[in-house]
C-alpha cells in the first residue's frame, strides 16, 4: 500500500451546503452500498452470472461528484460503474435487470454489468477497456464546446489509467482546447491485482495531470463532502470555459477486483489493510457526523436504510420477473435502422 | 455539373456538408497541412474556422475517440487519418468502442461518425506508409465501409457516410486524386450498399475495388479487343455489400475475377468468393481468380514495389485463366 494514504477518519466540515443535499448524499451512498452488497449475495447464490466489479467502499466518489452535476451533464464510467449509474440517477430496476441479463435491462441484455447506460440522465455508456471512455468523454466535451450548450462531462476512471497512453492523449486534447470536462480519478490503490507501488515509481497521478494542463486537486475519496466540494469547484470552472479539471479521490474498494470475494484469500492484500479501510467507511463516518451535528437522527438513518433496502428488493423482483431477450433478436442493434 | 477531380470532389463534399449541417465538423492530423491530405481540406479552415475544422496533435486514438464521443453527443464528425497505416493506433476506439457501442447498449446510443482513412502509397514509402487494409474493418460487426473509385462516388459516398446514423469507414485513395469526371455542383448522396455496374459484358465478371476499378476498365478494353466481353462491377460499399449485383453478373457469365488491392488472407476478396461459391457452386465454369496484394508487407525499392501493386496486366492474366 502506498505510504501517502491517510488512515485517519474523514474530517467533515459544512461549507455552504443545505440539509437536503446532506441527506441526499447519505441516502445515495446507502443505496449504492445496498445495491452492491445485494449483488454480492446474488453472485454467491449463482443468480447473477455477468462479472461484477463492485463499488463497495468507494461510494463517496460517485455520490459527491454527481451531486455537483446537472441532470443533463454527461457521465462516462468504467467496468466498475454501478455506483456512477446510481448516483447520476439511473433507473435501479433497469440496472438490476441488465445485470440479470434480462430484456428489460438498460442495455436490453446486451451489455451486462460492465455496460450500463442511461441517456436520459446523461450516461452515454461505460467502457470496460481501461481508459477506453476517456477520449470519448473528451468528445462529448468537444461537442458541447462547439455547440456552446454549457453541458459538462465527468469521466470516472481508476488509478491504472495514467499507465495507458490514451489517458495522456485525452488529457492533452482537453487542456489544449479548454474543454468542459472533469477527470475523476478513483485511486483505490489497486489496478486489478497490482498495488500502486508495484506499478509506478511515484505516487503522483494528480501532478502528472497538472503537468498536462488540467486544474488538479487531491481529496480524501472517503469524505463525501470533500469530494463534493472539489467537484463543485471543478464544475464551476469547466462550465465557465476556463478549462478542464482533474480530481484524484483517494479511496479503497472493499471487495476484490471482480466478484464478491475480498482478494485477501488470494494473498493480494492483507486483512489488516482491509480492516483499516473498513474503519474509514464513507457511509458510517458520514452518517455519524450528520447525527452528531443534528441533521439526522439515528432513527432517520435506520429509516433510510430500510427504504433503500426496499428499493433493491423491488429491483431484484422486477429483474427476476423479467423475460430474457429473444434469441431471434440476437443481431438486433448491430446497426441503427437495420443493415442498409 | 462540372468536370472535377476526385480530390476536388472530396473537398466540395466537405465544404457542402459543413455549410449545410451545423452538426458536421472535421478533425484530424494535418487538416491545414498541404502534404497530409492532398488538397481535400483546402480552404475549409478559412471558411468555417478552427472551431469546426480542427487540426490535431499526433494522437490517433485520442482524436478518433473524441470524434466518436462527439457523435454520441449528436454531432456528425468527420475524423480523418492522412494515412490508413496510422489508423491502427485507433483500433481500440474504432472496434471496442465505436463499432460495438450501439449494440452493447441495446440501441440506446448511436455513433454517426465518419472515419476517413486515406490510402497513400507508391514512391518507395515502404511498409508503414503504403497500406490499404480495407478488410480489417469489413470484418467488424457494426462498421460500414466505403471505397469510392470515381470522383462522383467520392463526393456522394462522403455525403452518405456523414448522413448515415452508424459509423462509416470512408477510404479514399491518393492514386485517384487526379482522376476527373462530371460531378454535380449541388450536394447529393450515393446510397450506401449499392454497387455500380461500370461496364456491361457477357463473358466474364470482374469485381474491382478502389484503384483497381480503373485498372479493370483498362483490362476490359484490352480483353474486348481480343473478343472477350468483360463486365466490371464496383461494389463501392464493401459493407453492407450489394451482393445481388455480383451474383446476377456471375450467374450470367459463370466466370469471376476479384481485383482487390488488399491482402487476400481472410480478406474482402475471399469473402466475395465465399458468397459466390455458397450460392452458385454449379454455375461457375472455372475457379474464381484473385488479383490482390502479395502476402507480404509493402517493400520500398521501386522494382519490388512495382511488382507488389497489381495493374490491368494482372487482371487480364487472371481473366484468361477463367477461360
Amino acid at each position: 500500500m502506498s505510504k501517502n494514504f491517510s488512515l485517519s477518519p474523514p474530517d467533515f466540515k459544512i461549507d455552504n451546503i443545505d440539509d437536503y443535499s446532506l441527506k441526499w448524499l447519505l441516502k445515495t451512498m446507502m443505496r449504492i452500498r445496498e445495491f452492491e452488497e445485494r449483488i454480492a449475495d446474488l453472485i454467491s447464490d449463482k443468480k447473477i452470472i455477468t462479472p461484477c466489479h463492485l463499488y463497495t467502499g468507494q461510494e463517496a466518489v460517485a455520490t459527491g461528484v454527481c451531486h455537483a452535476l446537472r441532470k443533463d451533464d454527461y457521465v462516462f464510467g468504467t467496468h466498475r460503474s454501478h455506483g456512477h449509474y446510481i448516483a447520476k440517477g439511473g433507473n435501479l430496476n433497469a440496472a438490476m435487470a441488465e445485470i440479470f441479463g434480462r430484456s428489460t435491462g438498460c442495455s436490453k441484455g446486451r451489455g451486462g454489468s460492465m455496460h450500463l447506460v442511461a441517456p436520459e440522465v446523461g450516461i452515454l455508456g461505460t467502457s470496460s477497456i481501461v481508459a477506453g471512455s476517456l477520449p470519448i468523454a473528451v468528445g462529448t466535451a468537444l461537442a458541447e464546446s462547439i455547440r456552446g450548450s454549457g453541458r459538462v462531462t465527468a469521466v470516472f476512471h481508476g488509478d491504472g489509467v495514467p499507465e495507458e497512453g490514451i489517458w495522456h492523449e485525452s488529457a492533452n486534447l482537453a487542456a489544449l482546447r479548454k474543454l468542459p470536462i472533469i477527470f475523476v480519478c478513483e485511486n483505490n490503490l489497486y489496478c486489478t491485482h497490482m498495488a500502486l507501488d508495484k506499478r509506478r515509481v511515484h505516487d503522483n497521478l494528480h501532478r502528472i495531470a497538472g503537468e498536462h494542463g488540467l486544474e488538479s486537486v487531491v481529496v480524501d475519496g472517503n469524505n463525501v463532502l470533500n469530494v463534493h466540494y472539489a467537484a463543485r469547484d471543478a464544475v464551476k470552472r469547466v462550465r465557465g470555459g476556463i478549462g478542464p479539471a482533474f480530481i484524484e479521490c483517494r479511496t479503497y474498494r472493499w471487495r476484490g477486483h471482480v466478484g464478491p470475494n475480498y482478494d485477501v484469500d488470494l494473498g493480494l492484500r492483507s486483512q489488516e489493510e482491509l480492516e483499516a479501510w473498513k474503519g474509514r467507511c464513507p457511509i458510517r463516518s458520514f452518517s455519524g457526523y450528520l447525527v452528531s451535528i443534528g441533521i439526522v437522527t439515528v432513527e432517520d438513518v435506520e429509516k433510510m436504510q430500510w427504504e433503500v433496502a426496499r428499493e433493491i428488493d423491488e429491483a431484484v423482483s422486477y429483474s427476476e420477473g423479467s423475460p430474457f431477450p429473444e434469441v431471434a433478436d440476437l443481431t438486433r442493434y448491430v446497426f441503427k435502422g437495420g443493415f442498409s | 455539373m462540372t468536370v472535377k477531380s476526385y480530390a476536388k470532389a472530396i473537398n466540395e463534399a466537405h465544404e457542402q456538408l459543413l455549410a449545410s449541417d451545423q452538426r458536421v465538423f472535421v478533425i484530424g492530423q494535418g487538416v491545414e497541412s498541404p502534404w497530409c491530405v492532398g488538397t481535400t481540406t483546402l480552404g475549409l479552415v478559412a471558411k468555417f474556422g478552427h472551431e469546426r475544422v480542427i487540426d490535431t496533435p499526433i494522437s490517433e486514438a485520442g482524436v478518433t475517440g473524441a470524434a466518436i464521443g462527439a457523435a454520441m453527443a449528436g454531432m456528425r464528425p468527420i475524423v480523418f487519418h492522412p494515412r490508413m497505416d496510422f489508423m491502427y493506433l485507433a483500433m481500440d476506439q474504432i472496434i471496442n468502442h465505436c463499432a460495438h457501442w450501439h449494440y452493447m447498449f441495446g440501441g440506446k446510443v448511436s455513433v454517426p461518425v465518419t472515419i476517413r482513412g486515406i490510402v497513400n502509397r507508391g514512391n518507395e514509402q515502404a511498409a508503414q506508409h503504403s497500406q490499404s487494409p480495407f478488410s480489417m474493418y469489413v470484418h467488424v460487426p457494426g462498421l460500414k465501409v466505403v471505397c469510392p473509385s470515381s470522383p462522383y462516388d467520392a463526393k456522394g459516398l462522403l455525403v452518405a457516410a456523414v448522413r448515415d446514423d452508424n459509423p462509416v469507414i470512408y477510404i479514399d485513395d491518393r492514386w485517384l486524386y487526379g482522376l476527373e469526371e462530371d460531378v454535380p455542383d449541388e450536394i447529393y448522396d450515393v446510397p450506401l450498399g449499392k454497387g455500380r455496374l461500370c461496364r456491361k459484358g457477357s463473358d466474364i465478371t470482374i469485381v474491382a475495388v478502389s484503384y483497381l476499378v480503373r485498372e479493370a476498365l483498362v483490362a476490359a478494353e484490352v480483353l474486348a479487343s481480343e473478343g472477350i466481353s468483360a463486365e466490371v462491377i464496383d461494389p463501392r460499399t464493401l459493407k453492407p455489400l450489394d451482393i445481388d449485383i455480383i451474383l446476377d453478373s456471375v450467374q450470367k457469365t459463370g466466370r469471376l475475377v476479384i481485383a482487390d488491392p488488399d491482402w487476400s488472407c481472410c480478406g474482402f476478396s475471399e469473402h466475395i468468393a465465399r458468397l459466390v461459391y455458397t450460392r452458385f457452386y454449379n454455375s461457375l465454369k472455372k475457379p474464381i481468380q484473385f488479383v490482390t496484394l502479395p502476402d507480404s508487407p509493402v517493400p520500398a525499392s521501386t522494382p519490388l514495389e512495382k511488382e507488389y501493386f497489381p495493374s490491368y496486366l494482372d487482371i487480364i492474366a487472371a481473366a484468361k485463366k477463367t477461360r
